[in-house]
Parts: structure tokens; sequence; C-alpha cells
């Protein structure tokens, strides 16, 4: 079985979470947002198993799994919250969601 | 008999709370009794205590109600005490006040105010009486202050003209430039002495210091800065002439009879600082003279018959203020009673007139009110000829002579300047007299004093001719009860080297007198049309207009003082100290608008920002 090298996994990682940050940045609709925290959640449940990995412990594979268990909480909230934001906005444009301006 | 010597003043004190409580609510009889019975009775108890003194044979009575606060050792008591001089002050102050107070109820019958003018005259009455009660010069300086009060509420008591309202703050704030004087004397004879009792002071001072030492110079002067403000002496004199849009009692009252003599009161109670002070003597006596003149002077071009009586007041007080700085103190003290009679008349006529000329002060509008108001005119012509000093048979001859015997024998010169006094004051007095009384009548009188009026000017004229007989010289007897009552508390003058005789410097003094009154006589009682004539130049007119305006004063004040102060206000109009607190203010409201445009509720925007700042904290976590 080929090793694939620690710098790599982690360089995936960090690049995943950079594009999750991004499309949360630059999407508007709520919906993305959501996908792309999705994706910024597992990007660091890969540098946890990579971290694992190259340290041969087992805590970071347990980190995943809690990983997992947060993200699908926060989905079922996330998408609880965007269902509601639909309703009373009839649009899913975050930028439209600004009640809070100072 | 002591035990109730608090009654004096605290009879008037409970008259005022009580118009001032339940005045809206009595009609004028009610009112006028109360305030004229308070007085009255103050004056019952002050003849009792007096009549206590004098057959026991006594230096005074004293009481002591209470210690007022105690810090340390300096711990001042309600004290009241009356000797041989507060006797004179208590009886004319509750005696001619009576008097006042019951021709009042007839002058303000009719007005809006009625109670609350008695309520503050009851007040003043009260204040006056604890300035000349106190054993303690903290109680004294609250009385001082009192009177002060009440004569700016009573200048201002129609306040719905904003003349009044600026006498009433002129009096005022002139009058505290003195008070501020006499505060820093208090200050110091308290942190010398360790107490202000009057008694103690005036037994430590001369022994503690030595005479012309500079701190008892300093003091006396400072004493007589408080005199100078509250008598109207050269140079804060310009208040008392605007005092006069006061109603007419009130200047009777306060503005003639007593307050303004309070600080003839304070240089003789505190006499022995005095004595240690030669200097301060000096100025005192200066101070006097310049003031008569001056103030008489000023009198002879004023129009408003009320405006000549207030000069001729300081004229008078600067006598006054002459005995005291001679060391002629029973003659100042004299002076002080018959002028309270004679000028409290004057004024109270005046006011007759005023009321009978629908409130007309000019006297070039009345004239000829000779037949048409006999009483209000004999009782003038009574009280003319003692303030003339008619030679015999009027009590401001005998006053006068005591002070200018006593001024001669210390200096000529001030003989000099109280003898010139004596020409102006006959010369102005009947001046007056002829232009309201004789001549042509102008207007109809329309109101006639009522029988109160005329008990209160009737009583007073007779008081004002014998009131000479309390002090008689030597060459006519030397019957001076007066003067040996004063023994105990005042020295009697050392007689000194006088340049002729009494005899004939009264005689001097007589003719210098009928002269001032023949004058007028020639001048406004005969010859009007020379007189026109005279005044007819480009150079009388000016110097018409000068005097009419008290020889300057307030224009002087006006351009040293008032123009730069109003200057300086205008100039720091936006208060540069309020800058700073408001700057703050600006600069934090700023700040915030600034912030607040952050929170613009786009949620991408927060999140830029906080991944912005994560990584910032991780560039310089690393590279730091």
């Amino acid at each position: 079985m080929t090793q694939i090298p620690f710098e790599q996994g982690l360089m995936l990682a960090g690049l995943l979470f950079a594009l999750g940050l991004l499309g949360v940045m630059v999407r508007r609709n709520l919906l993305f947002i959501l996908m792309s925290v999705e994706i910024m959640l597992n990007a660091s449940a890969l540098a946890f198993v990579v971290a694992g990995a190259r340290w041969g412990q087992p805590e970071g594979q347990v980190m995943v799994l809690f990983i997992m268990a947060t993200a699908a909480a926060e989905a079922s909230v996330g998408l609880a919250l965007i269902l509601q934001v639909h309703r009373l906005l009839h649009t899913l444009d975050a930028d439209e969601a600004n009640r809070l301006r100072g | 008999m002591a035990h109730v010597l608090w009654l004096i003043p605290a009879l008037p004190l409970v008259g005022f709370l009580f118009l001032a409580i339940f005045g809206r609510r009595l009609g004028e009889n009610a009112a006028a009794a109360v305030a004229v019975s308070a007085v009255t009775g103050a004056f019952a108890v002050a003849v009792a205590e007096t009549a206590h003194i004098v057959s026991g044979n006594l230096t005074g009575v004293q009481q002591t109600l209470w210690t007022w606060i105690r810090i340390g050792d300096f711990a001042p008591r309600w004290e009241f005490s009356l000797d041989h001089l507060s006797v004179c002050f208590v009886l004319v102050i509750t005696g001619v006040g009576a008097l006042i107070h019951l021709y009042a109820t007839d002058y303000m019958h009719g007005d809006e105010s009625y109670s609350r003018f008695f309520a503050y005259m009851n007040l003043f009455v009260a204040s006056m009486l604890t300035v000349v009660l106190a054993d303690d010069l903290l109680v004294l300086y609250l009385g001082w202050e009192g009177v002060g009060l009440c004569s700016y509420l009573l200048i201002g008591f129609w306040y719905k003209d904003p003349a009044n309202g600026r006498a009433a703050r002129k009096a005022f704030v002139v009058t505290r430039v003195g008070d501020a004087a006499m505060a820093v004397a208090l200050f110091i004879l308290a942190t010398h002495f360790g107490t202000l009792r009057i008694p103690d002071l005036l037994q430590q001072v001369p022994h503690t210091w030595v005479v012309g030492q500079q701190i008892a110079t300093l003091t006396a002067f400072m004493l007589l800065g408080g005199a100078i403000g509250k008598s109207a002496q050269v140079p804060l004199q310009v208040w008392l002439p605007d005092a006069m849009a006061g109603p007419t009692p009130v200047s009777a009252l306060i503005h003639a009879a007593t307050m303004v003599t309070a600080g003839v009161y304070l240089i003789a109670r505190t006499h022995p600082i005095f004595e240690i002070a030669p200097t301060a003597m000096h100025a005192v006596a200066i101070v006097g003279v310049v003031t008569l003149l001056i103030a008489g002077f000023a009198a002879l071009a004023q129009r408003d018959i009320k405006r000549v009586l207030a000069y001729s007041t300081i004229s008078q007080i600067g006598y006054m203020f002459l005995a005291l700085g001679v060391g002629a103190w029973s003659a100042a003290i004299f002076h002080f009673v018959t002028h309270a009679f004679f000028k409290a008349l004057l004024f109270l006529a005046s006011g007759s007139v005023i009321l009978a000329m629908h409130h007309e002060q000019d006297m070039f509008e009345m004239g000829g009110l000779r037949k048409k108001l006999p009483v209000t005119f004999w009782t003038f012509l009574a009280g003319s000829l003692a303030l003339a000093g008619f030679p015999l048979i009027s009590a401001g001859f005998y006053s006068k002579d005591a002070i200018l015997a006593g001024a001669a024998e210390t200096n000529l010169w001030l003989w000099v300047g109280g003898l010139l006094g004596v020409g102006l004051t006959g010369l102005y007095t009947f001046r007056m007299v002829f232009i309201t009384f004789f001549g042509e009548a102008k207007h109809e009188p329309h109101r006639l004093p009522s029988p109160a009026a005329k008990t209160a000017l009737i009583t007073l004229a007779v008081l004002s001719i014998i009131g000479g007989g309390l002090m008689l010289p030597d060459y006519m007897g030397g019957f001076a009860p007066l003067g040996h009552f004063l023994e105990p508390v005042l020295p009697t003058h050392e007689a000194g080297h006088a340049p002729m005789s009494e005899p004939v410097m009264a005689l001097i003094a007589s003719l210098v007198a009928l002269s001032g009154i023949g004058l007028a006589w020639w001048l406004f009682g005969t010859r009007p049309a020379f007189l026109e004539r005279l005044q007819s130049g480009a150079f009388a007119r000016g110097l018409d207009r000068f005097m009419l305006g008290g020889l300057g004063f307030d224009t002087l004040y006006d351009f040293v003082f008032i123009r730069p102060f109003v200057g300086l206000g205008k100039l720091n109009h936006r208060d540069v100290i309020d800058g700073v607190y408001e700057g703050t203010a600006a600069l934090t409201e700023m700040g915030n608008h600034e912030v607040a445009r952050t929170q613009n509720g786009k949620l991408r925007w927060y999140l830029a920002a906080t991944a912005g700042g994560a990584a910032l904290l991780l560039g310089l976590a690393i590279w730091g």
C-alpha cells in the first residue's frame, strides 16, 4: 500500500478548507453557504485523519467521528433555520437577512 | 428681664413667617395688623429692656440661646447682648420701624402684593435687629447678609418693571464687594484669636496687637470695606440712588434710617480695632468727608425728589463716618439717631407727595403744594430744617455741630470740608422745598394722607425738632443724656486743641447753613428767570448732566469694570473649559458612528472579517 505523504494530505485538507471558506464568503444562497460549511468541516476532519495516521494515534479518527456527528446535527439545525428564513423572507439570499444592521 | 431678649428679633421673624405662609389668605387689614403689631411688640420689649438697664444702672443684658456650630475650639453661639450702644440702634430700628410700618399700611393700600410687602419688611426688621443684638461676629454677619437680601427683595418689589430688577441687582452686587472685604476681616480675626465673640475679641485685640501693626491695619481696613459697602460711602455709593426704585416706605426704613447705618454700627462696635489702626481711622474720616461733599454736589442737580433724598442720605452718613474717623463716637451715634428721625420723615412726606401726584417723582412737575397738602408741607419743612441744620430749633443742628467740633479738634481741613457740606446741605434741601411746595401749582393732588400716615408724619416731625435735646453742647448747659449713656461702651472724645471755642464754631456753622438756605431761597424761590439764564450756557448744561449722573461714578465703573467683564464674557461665549468636555463627547459619538457602520447585517462580511482576523493572528503567531 502506497503511503500518501503527510504534507500532501495536509495540503489537500488546507485546500479544501480554503475552498469551503471562499464558498461561504462568495455565495449568497444560504443553501450553498451551508454546503460550503460542510466542506470546511470535512477539510478539518481530513486534517485530523492525516495527523492521526502520521503519529499512529487513534485520537485523530475519534475526532472525525465527533466531527461527523456535529456536522449531522449542524446540518439539521442549519436546514431548519434555512426553511424558517425562506418562510420569513421568501428568499435564500443571505444579504437580504440583514435585520440586525447597526 | 434678660430672658426675653430673644423676643426682640423673634417677633418680627414670626410676623414674617406668618405673613409668608398665610399672607395670600389674609386681607389688607389683617396683614397690616400682623406686621405692625410684630414691630410694635418688638419696640415694647426693647423699651422694657432699656428701662431695666437704666433703672438697674447695668452696662447691658445678655442672653445665650444655644451654640450654633462647633468646629474644634471654634464654637460661635447664638447670643444676644443689649448694651448701651445697641440700645440706641434697637430703639430706633423698632420705633422708627413701627412708624414706617404704620405709614406703609396707607401707602401700599391697593397693591396686589400687600402681604408680601409686609412679610419682607418684617424679615428686614428681624435681620437688622440680629445685626445690632448679635454678640458674635458670625451671627452679626448672618443678619448683615439678611438685611442685604431684604434690601434686594424690596428694591425689586415691583419686579414687573425690568429697571427695578436692575436696580435691585446693582445694589446686591455692589454691596457684595464690601461684604467680601468684611468676610476677609472675619477670617483674619478667627484665625488669630480662634473666636468671633465680640466681647472676647475687643478685649483681646488691644493686648495682642500693637498700635499701627500691619495686621491690625489690614483688619480695620477690611471692616471699613464692609461698612463702606453697606453704608453707601465713596467708592461704593453708586447703588443707593438707584435703590430708590423700591416703594417709598422701603427707602425710608432701609435706605435711610436703618440698614445703611449698619456700617456706622459696625465701626462703632469694633472701635478698639480701629483705635490701634490710626491709618484706618484717618481713612474713615477722609472717606466721610469726600463722600459728604461728592453726594452734596450730586444732590444739587437731581430732578427726582427721592434721588435728592438718597444723595442727602449718602452725605449724612458721610458725616457719621467723619465723626467715627475723628473718634467722636457718641457724636456719630447722636447723628445716627437724629438722622433716622428726620430722614425717615422726609422720605415719608415725599411719599405722600408722590402718592398725591400719581406716582410722579419729578420735582419740576410738582410745585405749589404748600396749600394743598398742609400736613405734608409742615412736616416736610420740619425734616428739611433738621437736615439743613437750622440753628437751635432742629435736631440736625446739634448732632452736626457735635461732629464738626470733633473734626475741628483733629484736623482743620476736615472741619472745613464738613462746613462746606453744611452749606451744600442747606442749598439742596431748600432747593427741593422751594421747587416742590412753592411756586405755581402744576397738578391737583388726588390723594391725601390717611390718619395713620399723618400720625407717623407728625410723630417723626416732633422727634426731628426735639431730638437735639438728647445731647446739648457744653455752652448750652451740657445736658447730654445720650453722651453719658454711651460712656460705658464708647470712649468719650478727648478734647483736643480746637482752633476756636465751640460757640464760635457753632455760630459759623449756623451762618453757613443759613446762607445755604438763603441762596436756595434767592435762586429757586425768587428768581427762576435768573436761574434759567444761568443754566442756559453749554458749560452749565454739561455740569448739570455730570452732577445729575452722580459725578460720573457710574460711567467710570461702567468703563472700568462692567464693559471689560461683559467683553470677556462675550469672548468666552463658548466656554473654553466646556470645550474639553464637549470635544470628548463629540469624539465618542463620532467613533460610535464609524464602528456602527461595520454592523451592516451582512453575514458574509462578518465572516470575511473573522477569517481576515484569524489569518492575521495566525500570521502573527507564526512570523511575529
